[in-house]
């Protein structure tokens, strides 16, 4: 066969045209290869989790304690006391629960409440922003989920969140647990290591099985949670009938966390 | 050669401690872990073979499905379905961690973070 330079050039056309479609017929071919997974038929679901806390009817540091407790039992949370503790779910005064809402002649009564203050699994979450890792993401149903196994304690989150929701790891948490503690670790979950923050989870683990988180259940219907996006929803429900605030709203991050006041 | 002497005995001290782990282990036949399997099960999640060699990897995948897709249902290839957990389901039948992870990991020096979190069935000391 005569070689020659216009052959030559045709040949390299349809060469070059061949190898960019290769590829993708070949994907195609292959039909893709749907993962063998599933969420639990038992699960609870929804398009934005909330949570909404009656402040009328929990608000004194010994009425949250019991909350804080089951929350920091099931999620292995230690105690350390020293300004490195770790929490998940703790009290704050009006003070620091409602920088933007003082007034110097506020009802006593209200100024006077202690506030349950976790995560607030904001719609537009700074803290995930930040994270140089992915370790920190929003869930498409609201939730600000941490990977524990990707977090470099970078710390930029903790710098990010406008609520001190975030806990850092100074020192290696299961050194801060007693002896009789550690045999009484929930063997469900596991506990961190030294260098990585946590924070709440609004208990993703129990609601993948059906369960509401522990602090909604210990709290004797003081806390609502349920569905925003649905005007059905518990939460939405009392959210037409009460007067509720949410944490620092000019910071934009849209809390999904609301006090009834 | 200039220091040839020198020379030759540091390449010989050299080659000899190179080779010692070979002279150590010569003749010795390489032992297999012996490991206990549950007694409550005697299926895993996929097949033998498969658990031997690609656990890393199923573990891997199982992290990301559970924590960053919220599924966490893994369906095997006999359509048997499993939480996806390495506490609550793995750890279920492997109830003891030095008698089975350890094992192999310690054999082959291996010393995956694991258990740095997450706590073994054995409990903490």
């Amino acid at each position: 066969m005569k070689q020659n330079r216009r052959k030559f050039i045709k040949f390299a056309g349809a060469a070059a045209a061949a190898l960019c479609v290769a590829p993708n017929v070949a994907k195609a071919a292959s039909g893709g290869h749907a993962a063998p997974i599933m969420t639990n038929p038992k699960g609870l679901s929804a398009k934005r989790w909330a949570m909404v806390i009656d402040t009328t009817k929990l608000n004194t540091v010994e009425a949250l304690q019991p909350l804080i407790d089951v929350c920091h039992k099931i999620h292995n949370v230690p105690n350390i006391d020293s300004n490195q503790d770790v929490k998940w779910l703790w009290p704050g005064s009006y003070e620091e629960t409602f920088t933007e809402q003082l007034n110097p002649h506020l009802d006593d009564a209200v100024k006077g409440r202690a506030y349950a203050l976790l995560c607030n699994h904001c719609d537009n979450p700074p803290c995930v922003r930040v994270c140089p890792t992915k370790a920190t993401f929003k869930r498409p149903d609201g939730i600000v989920a941490m990977d524990y196994h990707r977090c470099i304690g970078c710390r930029y989150c903790m710098a990010g969140c406008p609520y001190g929701s975030r806990s850092f790891n100074f020192s290696e948490p299961r050194e801060h647990f007693t002896e009789a503690e550690l045999k009484e670790l929930d063997p469900k979950f596991p506990t961190r290591m030294r260098g990585v923050v946590e924070k709440c989870n609004f208990c993703v683990e129990r609601l993948a099985k059906g369960e509401r988180p522990a602090c909604v259940e210990a709290s004797k219907g003081a806390m609502y949670f349920g569905d925003l996006s649905d005007p059905e929803s518990e939460v939405r429900q009392v959210l037409r009938e009460r007067f509720t605030l949410r944490r620092k709203p000019t910071a934009g991050t849209e809390p999904s966390v609301y006090y009834i006041i | 050669m200039h220091y040839g002497g020198k020379i030759i005995i540091g390449l010989i001290i050299f080659i000899g401690l190179l080779l010692s782990p070979f002279a150590f282990n010569m003749g010795k036949a390489y032992k297999q872990p012996k490991l206990k399997l549950p007694a409550k099960e005697k299926k895993c999640v996929e097949s033998l073979e498969f658990m031997r060699t690609k656990h890393m990897q199923l573990l891997d995948e199982w992290r990301d499905w559970a924590l960053r897709d919220g599924k966490r249902v893994y369906v095997n290839h006999e359509g048997k379905e499993f939480e996806i957990s390495l506490q609550n389901t793995c750890m279920d039948c492997h109830k003891n961690k030095a008698d089975f992870c350890d094992k192999c990991h310690n054999d082959a020096g291996v010393s995956p973070y694991c258990w740095d979190c997450h706590i073994q069935p054995e409990g903490l000391k």
